[in-house]
C-alpha cells in the first residue's frame, strides 16, 4: 500500500528517485558499526537496511547511541568499523595505523553525501544566508546547478515546506519550527536518496513541533526513505514502517510499528514504553 | 600662535600632503597584503595537525611578541646592512630598490599585520558554530567550498570589528616608518620642526590629518559592518509599520 502510494507519487513519475524498485538493491545497508569514543563504546555492531520508501524510525533512551549511529552513517563521526552501502555503493575506508579508520576518498564520500541529506537537532541553517540562499547553497555550489533552475526548485521546495512567503528572511529572524521546516527544504534541495533527520523536533518549543511533524509525515506518504532519531513516539506509532529500539549501542528490537509498540519482546523495550513521552 | 599654525598648513602644505599620500600608502599596502597573507595563516593555524600549525604559530609569536621599532630596524639596519654588503651589489639595477627604507617599510608592516590579523581570523574561523560546519559537511561539500562559502563570510562578520582596530592600530603603527626616513606624516612633521621650530603646530597638523583618516575608516568600516551584518538587522523593523501611539 505505501508502496503502492509511492510509485503513484509525482516525483517518482518525474525521475527524482531513479532507482528502479525491481533491482531490489536497498537505499542504505549498514553493516556490523562499532563506534567508541575513547573507552566508552557508544554502538556495539549494528546493521540496518532500508529500502526505497522505507520510514525507519529510532528510538531509545538518551545515551543509547541513536544520534552517534546517524551521524556515522554520513560520517560525520567516523564509525570505528562497519560498512555503509548507499544504493549498494560501499563507503571506502581506509585502515589507519592506530587501527581506527578513515574516508578512504573524500571525493567519493563527498558524492554520497549529496545522497544522504541531513536534518540536526538544532536546525543549523547558515546563518549568514537567507532561508532561499541556503536552500540553493548545494544545488549550486555542491551539484553545480544553474543558480535559476536552483532558485525555481527551491522554491517548489519552499512552497511544499510552506515556507516560500518567508524566503529571503534570514534564519535569526524566524521562529524554530519555521528554520526546521526551512532546513528540511535545503536537505531535499540535493535530492537524497536518503533523508536522516538527527531529533527534528527536539530543540522545539512543543507549539511548533507539530508544524514540522507534518512536513515530516508528508515526505513519508510521498515514499521518501528516511531514518528518523526520535523522541516523538506518535510519529514512530503512526508514521514509520518500522521501528528500530536501541539499548546500549545495541539493536534490542527491529519490526513493524505495531508489533513493536502492541507487543514488545524485550523486557527494555517494555520499560520504555511505560516512560511518558 | 595661530598665526604660527597658518604659517605651517600654508608653507609646508605641500610636505604635509606628501606625507599624507605616503601614509595612506603604506596603510593600504600592509592591510591589504597583509590580509592577504594572515588567512593562509590562520587557515594553518587552525589545523589539526601539528607540523601545519607550528611555522604559523612560530611567525605569529615572533611578530606580535616583539616591538614594531625592533622589527623595522632589524629589518632596515640589519637585512638592509647585509645585502649592502654583498659584493657589487650596489652596481646592480637592483640597488635602487634595495637600498630604498621604503621596501624595509612595507615588508616588516605587512609581515606585522599579517601576524596580528591572522590571530583575529583564528579567532574569527574558530567562532563559526561547528554546526553550521556540519551541516556544510553533511551535504557534501568539499573542505575548500565550505571555506569559501561557509567559514570565510562567518569569519567577516565575527571578526569586523576587531579587524578595523588593527587597520586603525595599522595606520598609527604607519608612523613608526619616519625613524628611518621616510616622510611620511610623522615623519613630514617632523622635519617641518626641524626646519621651523614650531613643534606644536608641526605635530598638531600632522595629528589632525591622523584623526580625519582615522574618522573616515570608522564610518567607511562601520558601513561594511551593517552590509556584513545585515543578518542581524531586523526586517520587520523596516517593512512593519509602527503601531498607531507607538512611537514614544
Amino acid at each position: 500500500m505505501r508502496i503502492g502510494q509511492a510509485r503513484n507519487n509525482k516525483n517518482f513519475q518525474q525521475g527524482t528517485f531513479y532507482l528502479d524498485m525491481s533491482t531490489n538493491i536497498p537505499a542504505l545497508k549498514v553493516e556490523g558499526m562499532f563506534k567508541s569514543f575513547g573507552e566508552h563504546e557508544v554502538l556495539k555492531g549494528i546493521d540496518l537496511t532500508a529500502n526505497t520508501g522505507d520510514v525507519i524510525s529510532i528510538i531509545g533512551s538518551s545515551g543509547s547511541g541513536k544520534s552517534t549511529f546517524l551521524r556515522c552513517i554520513n560520517l560525520l563521526e567516523t564509525p570505528n568499523s562497519g560498512a555503509v552501502h548507499v544504493h549498494g555503493e560501499l563507503i571506502k575506508m581506509r585502515e589507519l595505523k592506530d587501527g581506527s579508520q578513515e574516508p578512504a576518498d573524500k571525493k567519493q564520500l563527498q558524492r554520497i553525501r549529496t545522497k544522504l541529506a541531513m536534518v540536526f537537532q538544532s536546525f543549523n541553517l547558515w546563518s549568514h544566508l537567507t532561508i532561499l540562499e541556503n536552500v540553493i547553497e548545494a544545488p549550486v555550489h555542491v551539484l553545480g546547478i544553474p543558480k535559476k533552475e536552483a532558485i525555481e526548485r527551491a522554491d517548489a521546495l519552499l512552497h511544499k515546506v510552506g515556507m516560500y512567503e518567508r524566503r529571503d528572511y534570514y534564519p535569526g529572524h524566524i521562529s524554530g519550527g519555521q528554520q526546521q521546516r526551512a532546513a528540511i527544504a535545503r536537505a531535499l534541495a540535493i535530492e537524497p536518496e536518503v533523508l536522516l533527520f538527527d531529533e527534528p523536533t527536539s530543540a522545539l518549543d512543543p507549539e511548533l513541533v507539530g508544524e514540522v511533524l507534518h512536513v515530516m509525515t508528508g515526505l513519508a506518504e510521498e515514499g521518501r526513505t528516511m531514518l528518523v532519531v526520535t523522541h516523538e513516539m506518535g510519529f514512530a506509532k503512526g508514521v514509520s514502517s518500522h521501528v528500530m529500539y536501541l539499548h546500549q549501542g545495541r539493536v534490542e528490537e527491529f519490526g513493524a510499528p505495531k508489533e513493536i509498540f502492541e507487543n514488545p519482546k524485550s523486557e527494555r523495550m517494555k520499560q520504555f514504553l511505560q516512560r511518558d513521552f | 600662535m595661530f598665526e604660527d599654525l597658518i604659517y605651517v598648513l600654508t608653507k609646508y602644505d605641500s610636505w604635509l600632503w606628501q606625507g599624507f599620500l605616503l601614509t595612506l600608502q603604506l596603510l593600504a599596502v600592509s592591510v591589504v597584503f597583509g590580509t592577504l597573507i594572515a588567512i593562509p595563516l590562520a587557515v594553518a593555524r587552525v589545523s589539526k595537525l601539528i607540523w601545519v600549525q607550528a611555522l604559523p604559530f612560530a611567525f605569529i609569536y615572533v611578530f606580535r611578541g616583539t616591538p614594531l621599532i625592533a622589527q623595522l630596524f632589524m629589518m632596515y639596519y640589519g637585512c638592509g646592512q647585509l645585502i649592502a654588503n654583498i659584493e657589487g651589489i650596489q652596481d646592480h639595477w637592483s640597488w635602487t630598490y634595495l637600498r630604498d627604507p621604503y621596501w624595509y617599510c612595507l615588508l616588516t608592516f605587512v609581515l606585522n599585520t599579517a601576524a596580528y590579523m591572522a590571530e583575529i581570523m583564528r579567532g574569527g574561523i574558530q567562532n563559526v558554530p561547528n554546526g553550521e560546519i556540519e551541516a556544510a559537511r553533511a551535504c557534501g561539500m568539499a573542505p575548500a567550498t565550505i571555506y569559501r562559502r561557509i567559514i570565510f563570510p562567518r569569519m567577516w562578520q565575527i571578526i569586523w570589528p576587531a579587524y578595523t582596530n588593527d587597520v586603525i592600530f595599522t595606520l598609527k603603527a604607519t608612523s613608526l616608518a619616519s625613524t628611518v626616513t621616510m616622510m611620511e606624516l610623522t615623519g613630514a612633521a617632523r622635519k617641518i620642526v626641524a626646519r621651523t621650530a614650531l613643534p606644536y603646530e608641526a605635530f598638531i597638523s600632522a595629528g589632525v590629518i591622523y584623526l580625519i583618516i582615522v574618522y573616515v575608516l570608522t564610518f567607511g568600516f562601520k558601513g561594511i559592518e551593517k552590509h556584513l551584518r545585515r543578518n542581524e538587522n531586523r526586517k520587520e523593523n523596516k517593512s512593519v509599520p509602527a503601531k498607531a501611539g507607538g512611537h514614544i
